[in-house]
């Protein structure tokens, strides 16, 4: 188990990672806000969705430090809440999609022929409907709610894991090794699973990194348009909506949620950005060079 | 043009009709599965079983699925796309004049976006690693990272409720005021100019960052060609490939976003029919409407692989 974690930390893709100081801190932005929203409770001593008539509206004081919105509720409260909606359609949209398309991509590129041809189709027309539309449609099929929306979010994203895996599955199928596991007596479905999956796994996980990003903001644009989280529930995106009409009044209400939405999808963007430079072939070995650079002139001047 | 070129088109629209066809199949047979009658909401809860069963005859919801599927495609080779049940009207004359609307914000936004972000990934890639590049590469992170929605209320915010120098929302036609147009829809440019604005700065960037280095730039720069023609010529011509690529699919999320910039500033256009309709569960429109926006992405992207051709005759010549 040490040595694993040993290893894990020692890869280059960790060490390419952590050598932007701007990734770190988007991770430590992302853990923080992940553990508020989880520990929510013991953070704040408001509940969410408890309404106080007798204190609605209020501007920013030391009792709540973002004020309260129309019901009353404590807005920085809810905003922590909030973040439990946004996070978890992020990553089960995001499973759900990367799940379901490398399956697709995998039998695609594998099964080749009609079957290919069928399931590649069926994505380009998926694709040629953009995300939001789609997440839209699906959503006034499956309704609003939690469940329909992570559903709805992950299938309007299939195509692109399915395209990924697939490229991903053509160029594997062809290489020696694979070759080589047929000699030995592997079947198709052995070679599929031991050594073309685990071959199509990074490029996915970098996809789904990067798509984060882009889950929470449909759901917030879903949310916004009435079409997504239920209220009283405490979405970022319907919460932005809540605010809209005390715009002149009461501008807070409305840019403090927008402000974490756009928080979190940078961070996610951030991160999926330099995953997926760690994980380029192409750079390797040119990033992370600067510190090396530098650290090396360090030394020379020392020396 | 060019025989290859003329067959990689036809390839490509063969493509795309297959494609529009599978999308119509798509959303024609998840429509089914909508719960909700949309006859029942369009009469409302007091409406008698008499009154549902004739205007149900009437849109044809009583046939088989098979029969409403064939003659909703049987329609469209007409141009007629069906009747709604919430406007009570041919569905084609609704949807083309949404559309116009649609278009006369996506268009104007796109170039804003193409040139602008253009001009600022060539800035970024020239000045790598100045101040400039980081300020434009902050820029563009966070325009990536903004909700639509929430930019156009911040927008409204300051441009609108504050300054008064825009107005809030509504919509005016270019034929019946240019100034009033312009002040209408200078707003809504921009929210929906945003994130591909962001996006064609990255790609433009990058692609210039990978160019840069060539040994071609280096022979041209050996040549003693001027700075200008280096960059225009050279380098750019060669970075475009990339920027185009995204254009295609930047240009179909623009239509998408629509959906929202539309819901924000209150313009009539197809986005905002698409909410209404869906709102309402007015079946046909949604359908139709899902239809015109995949044709509409299907031919963006057709005019991105003609485009292919002309920049690049390594393609051409293929």
């Amino acid at each position: 188990m040490k040595k694993k974690l040993k290893e894990i930390k020692n890869s280059r893709i960790v060490k390419v990672l952590f050598a932007r100081k701007s990734v770190v801190f988007c991770l430590i932005v992302l853990a923080v806000l992940i553990l508020a929203a989880i520990f929510a409770p013991l953070i704040t001593v408001y509940d969410p969705y408890k309404q106080d008539l007798t204190s609605m509206l209020q501007g920013v004081s030391l009792t709540h430090p973002l004020g309260t919105d129309s019901m009353g509720r404590d807005l920085l409260t809810r905003i922590i809440y909030g973040g439990r909606i946004s996070f978890v359609v992020g990553l089960v949209s995001v499973l759900i999609a990367g799940g379901i398309g490398m399956v697709l991509g995998l039998i695609a590129g594998m099964a080749g022929g009609i079957i290919d041809a069928v399931i590649m189709r069926i994505m380009d027309a998926m694709m040629s409907v953009p995300m939001i539309i789609m997440a839209l449609f699906l959503g006034s099929i499956f309704g609003k709610g939690l469940g329909n929306i992570c559903l709805a979010i992950g299938i309007s994203m299939i195509p692109s894991y399915a395209r990924v895996t697939r490229g991903q599955v053509l160029t594997v199928r062809e290489m020696d090794y694979i070759t080589a596991g047929t000699l030995c007596g592997a079947s198709k479905f052995v070679n599929t699973l031991k050594h073309i999956l685990p071959n199509c796994i990074s490029s996915n996980i970098v996809l789904m990194t990067m798509n984060l990003g882009n889950a929470i903001l449909n759901e917030a644009a879903l949310s916004f348009l009435g079409m997504g989280i239920n209220p009283p529930t405490a979405s970022w995106g319907s919460m932005v909506n809540d605010g809209y009409k005390y715009m002149s009044s009461n501008p807070v209400i409305a840019i403090a949620p927008g402000l974490f939405i756009m928080i979190v999808v940078l961070c996610f963007n951030m991160v999926g950005d330099a995953l997926r430079d760690a994980m380029d072939p192409k750079l390797r070995g040119t990033l992370g060079k600067k510190k090396k650079k530098k650290a090396r002139a360090v030394k020379t001047v020392n020396a | 043009m060019n025989k290859k070129i003329l067959k990689m088109i036809g390839k490509r629209i063969v493509q795309s009709i297959i494609v529009v066809f599978i999308v119509t199949l798509l959303v024609f047979l998840l429509m089914q599965l909508v719960p909700g009658d949309p006859i029942v909401n369009f009469l409302g809860s007091n409406a008698t079983e008499e009154q549902v069963a004739y205007y149900t005859e009437l849109f044809g919801y009583d046939k088989p699925v098979l029969v409403q599927y064939g003659k909703w495609i049987l329609g469209l080779f007409h141009g007629q796309m069906g009747r709604s049940v919430a406007y009570q009207a041919e569905i084609s004359g609704i949807l083309f004049q949404r559309l116009g609307i649609t278009i006369s914000i996506v268009i104007p936004a796109f170039i804003l976006a193409v040139v602008l972000g253009i001009v600022l990934g060539i800035l970024a890639a020239k000045k790598r690693g100045s101040r400039l590049d980081s300020a434009i590469s902050v820029f563009a992170n966070i325009g990536m990272s903004m909700p639509m929605f929430w930019f156009g209320m911040l927008l409204i915010m300051f441009f609108a409720l504050k300054l008064g120098v825009l107005p809030t929302s509504g919509f005016v036609a270019f034929k019946d005021s240019p100034g009033q147009y312009i002040s209408h829809m200078v707003l809504p440019m921009i929210v929906l100019a945003m994130n591909p604005l962001a996006t064609f700065t990255r790609q433009t960037r990058s692609s210039m960052l990978e160019v840069i280095r060539q040994d071609y730039v280096t022979t041209a720069r050996a040549k003693g060609l001027g700075q200008k023609a280096i960059t225009f010529k050279h380098q750019l011509r060669n970075a475009l490939i990339p920027i185009i690529t995204v254009m295609g699919t930047t240009l179909g999320g623009m239509i998408g976003g629509t959906v929202l910039v539309e819901s924000i500033f209150v313009v009539p256009g197809l986005g905002n029919l698409m909410i209404t309709a869906i709102k309402g569960r007015d079946f046909m429109v949604v359908e139709n409407g899902v239809l015109v926006i995949a044709i509409a992405v299907a031919l963006c992207n057709l005019v991105v692989d003609i485009l292919y051709g002309i920049i690049d005759p390594r393609i051409r010549n293929d």
